[in-house]
């Protein structure tokens, strides 16, 4: 469990984030959503260790974070599994270099325990017979994959993603969302979820935070979102066609 | 302000590259794999623009010995002394922080900007010891490169001066070993570890901290270029005056 009490962080004269304050809870996709420009990716880096807030802080697990010795913050951050938005492989190496490389850098593993820990998890992300291509030889779909494969290889409590399905059609988007669900169950992980992709929301958003101009301005579940007042997280969730659609269905519907 | 805040920034970034090192395992492999890069992949262009100097050098000291009580053995002796003191080390170094120099920041830019380096964070890695550690260690190989570009520099000039009908070989041969000063060669070489430690680390210092896209890559890598090549002819003229003068 992720608990986040009361975080401020500023970039110069930029107050990015406004004092947010959130539980996330372990097995479960939490996912925090709101447009551009809203303080999602620093909020997730923050959750990271890779920026530090300058008020509040962030309990992993009874572990306050910024408390901990620089030795415990390292240890810390093995426990945690990153899928960034652009995939974020080394363009020098394979796709098992890629995932074989948290092994190689923090285990003693034999190499055939890490080869068999490489494929059992590139099976688990329906990856097989791409060990040997490279990143620019795959998809983005495929490389979505291999990221989720890595960040999952070191058995992490904590999993991130920045917008883990930007870029990607909609039938590849539904099969990574899947994934992480899957993933996060199986594992019992506490998974962080940036997005602003809708059909995200429906599909996997057990708790979701609604972040705006760097303030949390809603938190509920996918069957709250859609009956919410609040005029904020309503514009931004029906802001496609679709969902304007679906919902006009569902007043009638109701009425 | 802002120059002296990059100064800090840079000396933090140079302390922070020999913290928490990589497991020799994986390092091993990374520095064998930036001696191919750097210094390896740099032979035939450091060869290439050594030898022509060398002959150029040559050619231009014997048409301007006009006076005919100099002996025609001062080619022989003025290609040694300027290839040895000058051109190798630091003309060629110029070319490097161009070639080499570029190569480091696009490279590390790169990785900035696809979030590789986050990456590398994120999992607890010390990314400035993984990524610039390796290419300072190759980068001790540098001399080695040097010495053969003071050797191929020296044979153009005997080349050029000797086909060219200058002077005889036994002339150059001559002016080559009259009043030989061994401590040139230290001071070349001395000279040569530490424009290799900035050819290292300045491009690095510039990929790694650059903000932007792929157009910011291609500005931080000139810009990479041209203080480098500052720093090595102010450390240049320091170290001359320091060690020669």
């Amino acid at each position: 469990m992720i608990e986040v009490d009361n975080i401020h962080k500023s970039f110069g004269e930029a107050h990015v984030l406004k004092g947010i304050s959130t539980t996330f809870e372990t097995g479960k996709t939490n996912l925090v959503i709101g447009q551009s420009g809203s303080g999602k990716t620093v909020f997730l880096k923050c959750l990271l260790g890779l920026f530090t807030p300058e008020e509040g802080s962030i309990i992993y697990d009874g572990k306050r974070y910024s408390e901990l010795t620089d030795d415990e913050k390292r240890d810390l951050r093995q426990e945690m599994g990153m899928v960034f938005q652009g995939s974020a492989l080394f363009d020098s190496m394979t796709v098992e270099g890629n995932v074989r490389f948290p092994l190689e850098m923090f285990t003693k593993q034999p190499k055939s325990e890490m080869e068999d820990r490489v494929n059992t998890v590139l099976k688990r992300v329906n990856l097989i017979d791409a060990n040997n291509k490279f990143p620019s030889e795959i998809s983005g779909g495929m490389q979505k994959r291999v990221a989720i494969a890595r960040a999952i290889v070191m058995n992490p409590k904590y999993l991130f993603c920045d917008e883990p399905n930007s870029g990607l059609d909609p039938k590849t988007a539904i099969l990574i969302d899947d994934l992480i669900k899957e993933i996060t169950e199986e594992y019992d992980i506490t998974t962080v979820i940036n997005t602003h992709d809708m059909n995200s929301v429906m599909q996997i958003g057990e708790k979701i935070l609604f972040l705006k101009n760097g303030y949390k301005e809603w938190e509920g579940t996918k069957n709250e979102i859609f009956k919410t007042d609040n005029e904020a997280v309503t514009n931004f969730v029906y802001s496609s066609d679709l969902f304007k659609k679906v919902r006009q269905m569902y007043i009638e519907e109701r009425n | 302000m802002n120059y002296l805040a990059s100064v800090g920034s840079y000396a933090i970034m140079v302390r922070e590259v020999f913290k928490k090192p990589t497991k020799w395992r994986i390092m091993k492999s990374l520095i064998l794999k930036e001696i191919d890069e750097l210094i390896y992949g740099s032979l035939g262009i450091i060869v290439f623009i050594s030898f022509f100097i060398g002959a150029v050098v040559a050619i231009q000291t014997a048409l301007n010995l006009t006076n005919p009580i100099i002996p025609r053995s001062l080619i022989g002796f003025a290609t040694r002394q300027s290839v040895i003191l000058e051109f190798a080390p630091t003309f060629v170094s110029i070319i490097m922080a161009g070639k080499v120099g570029s190569y480091i920041t696009s490279s590390i830019g790169t990785m900035r900007v696809t979030e590789q380096i986050d990456a590398l964070e994120v999992m607890g890695v010390n990314s400035l010891n993984y990524l610039v550690f390796p290419k300072i260690i190759a980068m001790l190989f540098y001399p080695f490169a040097i010495a053969i570009s003071m050797y191929v520099g020296i044979f153009g000039g005997w080349l050029a001066g000797v086909f060219g009908g200058f002077l005889t070989s036994t002339d150059f041969v001559t002016g080559l070993q009259s009043e030989f000063v061994p401590f040139h060669i230290a001071y070349a070489f001395i000279k040569t570890l530490i424009f290799a430690f900035i050819i290292a680390t300045i491009p690095s210092f510039h990929g790694f901290y650059m903000k932007g896209g792929a157009l910011e890559v291609g500005k931080a890598s000139t810009t990479s270029f041209v203080w480098t090549s500052v720093v090595i002819i102010i450390l240049n003229y320091l170290l001359t005056q320091l060690l020669l003068g």
